[in-house]
């Protein structure tokens, strides 16, 4: 068996996914091969070829390949097959624009967003919002799989794999990229993030966000999160957003203050390790999971923490 | 300009998931079913471009069994003009419905393809971009915004990170995220009214796709349950257990 691994990253930095994705392809067994494909990509390639496990970096570097669309990129992988078993990316936004582009044109199935590695073609998934979880197995000779990053640990970066250029010209593009517009948020990314605080309607506005929820994240060097009503009322920007229709996170602490919990919210926190919820309404679904709950008025306790920690 | 929009009848996303205890699926029997809610974006999207004069032709899809036809009525009461049922009773996986989707698509001949980034009972988050490759469209998945002119679409879509606008010549595919607009409310006037226009029926069968999943599904289980856990009083009570006993401060 041989896995090739499409690489996360912005050309200059490659995106911690890509290492969990390593992880679950190890679990898989075989030969794992990364794949670069950007423009002046030279760095993420050596970040690549650093992860353990990887047997070698193939390298696309040319400018179809800049904001790694999903159409040149896709040719480039279906170019690329042949010689592997399996397919496997992120289940990041980009990844889960590339791959299933990738698994039309292999005439196969693709594995969502797998949770774990039962053998090289069974795999684990989340259904119904992680409701339920299903044990799938493909049938079909090539794999095409994206993995959940929550779910894998990260492997180490000890290694040395050979670096190997890749010459593929896809076609002329239909689509031209325009622009990219990135939220300047301090703190740590919050898919990685080892602490995750949250915040809900309940703040009430985004001044009132900013004021409570930002001291407490900022003290724990946690990522700030939010759930959809928090969003939909502008409180916080949509990326932010907790849940089945935005981030899955599981980091070691989730805080969650002023979220009822409805069930598209805890679809995307409840494998978090611990679970803190503080909120007024002590019949609020999220006192169902957490580990530790707190009922009062958030704008005197979530400070009274700030200043306790 | 004729816009395609294909639509899923899934289970209502406010009821309690159940799974079946012998492992085989979810229980689904006498459940309320609705559309897809990404779905009701994607025809909203649809009907606003008619609104604007924009587009002229609104045709709803969905794949399934008889009773899908009540999620094509809910598209047509919304404001879609025909709908078309491709009937099947099997359940058939993203890579099936995009097939059938190519056909319908070629058959239509939409300018472009309208529909939800995953159904909420799957999660799959497939179906557009393998029906994008299959017909060699350009692709834009959730999608925030979308604006058409000179026979152009310029998408914004929702990425990691951020935003990211791309434009792309027509025909095209464009998968709905949750922030591209509120979906209306279907009146009762308009719901009389959809009972009117033409919904047509199709044999899954007849389309010469092969429908047997190459994804086997071995078994169904309900997720880890985590250990109960417990109230504290105070904050200080809190960051004490969070430090001596949850040892993650």
């Amino acid at each position: 068996m041989s896995i090739l691994i499409l690489a996360e990253h912005d050309n200059s930095t490659l995106a911690v996914a890509t290492a969990k994705a390593v992880a679950a392809a190890q679990k898989i067994g075989g030969d794992i091969d990364v794949l670069v494909a950007g423009s002046g990509c030279g760095q993420v390639a050596e970040a690549a070829a650093k992860l353990d496990g990887v047997a070698k970096v193939l390298v696309s570097d040319a400018d179809a390949y800049a904001h790694q669309l999903a159409e040149p990129v896709s040719e480039l992988l279906v170019h690329l097959a042949g010689g592997y078993s399996h397919i496997v990316a992120a289940a990041t936004t980009s990844g889960k624009n590339v791959m299933p582009r990738v698994a039309a044109l292999l005439d196969v199935m693709q594995v969502s967003d797998i949770t774990a590695v039962l053998s090289d073609k069974r795999f684990e998934r989340p259904v119904y919002a992680g409701a339920a979880i299903q044990t799938v197995e493909a049938t079909a000779d090539k794999v095409v799989v994206t993995v959940r990053a929550s779910a894998f640990d990260a492997v180490g970066d000890g290694g040395s794999a050979p670096l190997e250029a890749v010459d593929f010209a896809p076609s002329a593009p239909k689509v031209k990229f325009v622009s990219r517009d990135t939220p300047v948020s301090a703190g740590p990314e919050l898919a990685n993030a080892r602490i995750v605080v949250s915040g809900g309607r309940a703040l009430g506005s985004a001044e009132k966000f900013n004021e409570i929820i930002k001291p407490l994240a900022d003290k724990l060097g946690a990522a700030m999160g939010a759930s959809r009503a928090a969003v939909d009322a502008g409180y916080a920007p949509n990326d932010w957003q907790v849940g089945q229709t935005g981030k899955v996170v599981a980091p070691d602490l989730y805080i969650a203050v002023g979220i009822s919990g409805a069930i598209q919210h805890l679809a995307g926190m409840k494998n978090s390790k611990v679970i803190v919820a503080i909120d007024k309404d002590p019949e609020a679904p999220i006192f169902g999971v957490a580990d530790y709950g707190l009922v009062g008025d958030l704008f005197e306790l979530v400070p009274e923490l700030t200043d306790a920690l | 300009m004729k816009i395609l929009v294909p639509v899923k009848r899934v289970l209502d996303a406010n009821i309690t998931v159940r799974v079946k205890s012998d492992g085989t699926g979810v229980d689904l029997a006498n459940q309320k079913m609705s559309m897809n809610p990404f779905d009701e974006i994607a025809v909203e999207e649809a009907v606003k471009l008619r609104e604007a004069s924009i587009a002229t032709e609104i045709v709803a899809v969905s794949i399934g069994p008889a009773q899908a036809q009540d999620t094509l009525r809910t598209a047509l009461a919304m404001g879609a003009d025909s709908a078309i049922l491709v009937k099947t009773d099997e359940t058939i996986e993203p890579l099936a419905v995009a097939k059938i989707l190519k056909v319908i698509a070629e058959q239509q001949g939409p300018d472009l393809v309208i529909m939800g980034k995953q159904a909420i009972d799957d999660d799959s988050n497939q179906t557009a971009q393998m029906l994008s490759a299959l017909l060699g469209w350009p692709q834009a998945t959730f999608a925030s915004k979308v604006e058409i002119a000179d026979g152009k679409a310029t998408v914004t879509r929702e990425v990691d990170g951020g935003l990211e606008t791309l434009e792309m010549s027509l025909p095209a595919v464009v998968s709905t995220d949750l922030r591209l607009n509120t979906p209306r409310y279907a009146s009762l006037p308009n719901v009389m009214k959809a009972k009117k226009k033409p919904l047509e029926e199709i044999d899954a069968a007849s389309l010469g796709v092969a429908l047997a999943p190459t994804l086997s599904v071995v078994s169904t289980a309900k997720p880890a349950e985590r250990k109960p856990g417990s109230m504290v009083s105070s904050v200080t009570e809190l960051v004490e257990k969070l430090k001596t006993e949850a040892r993650v401060l």
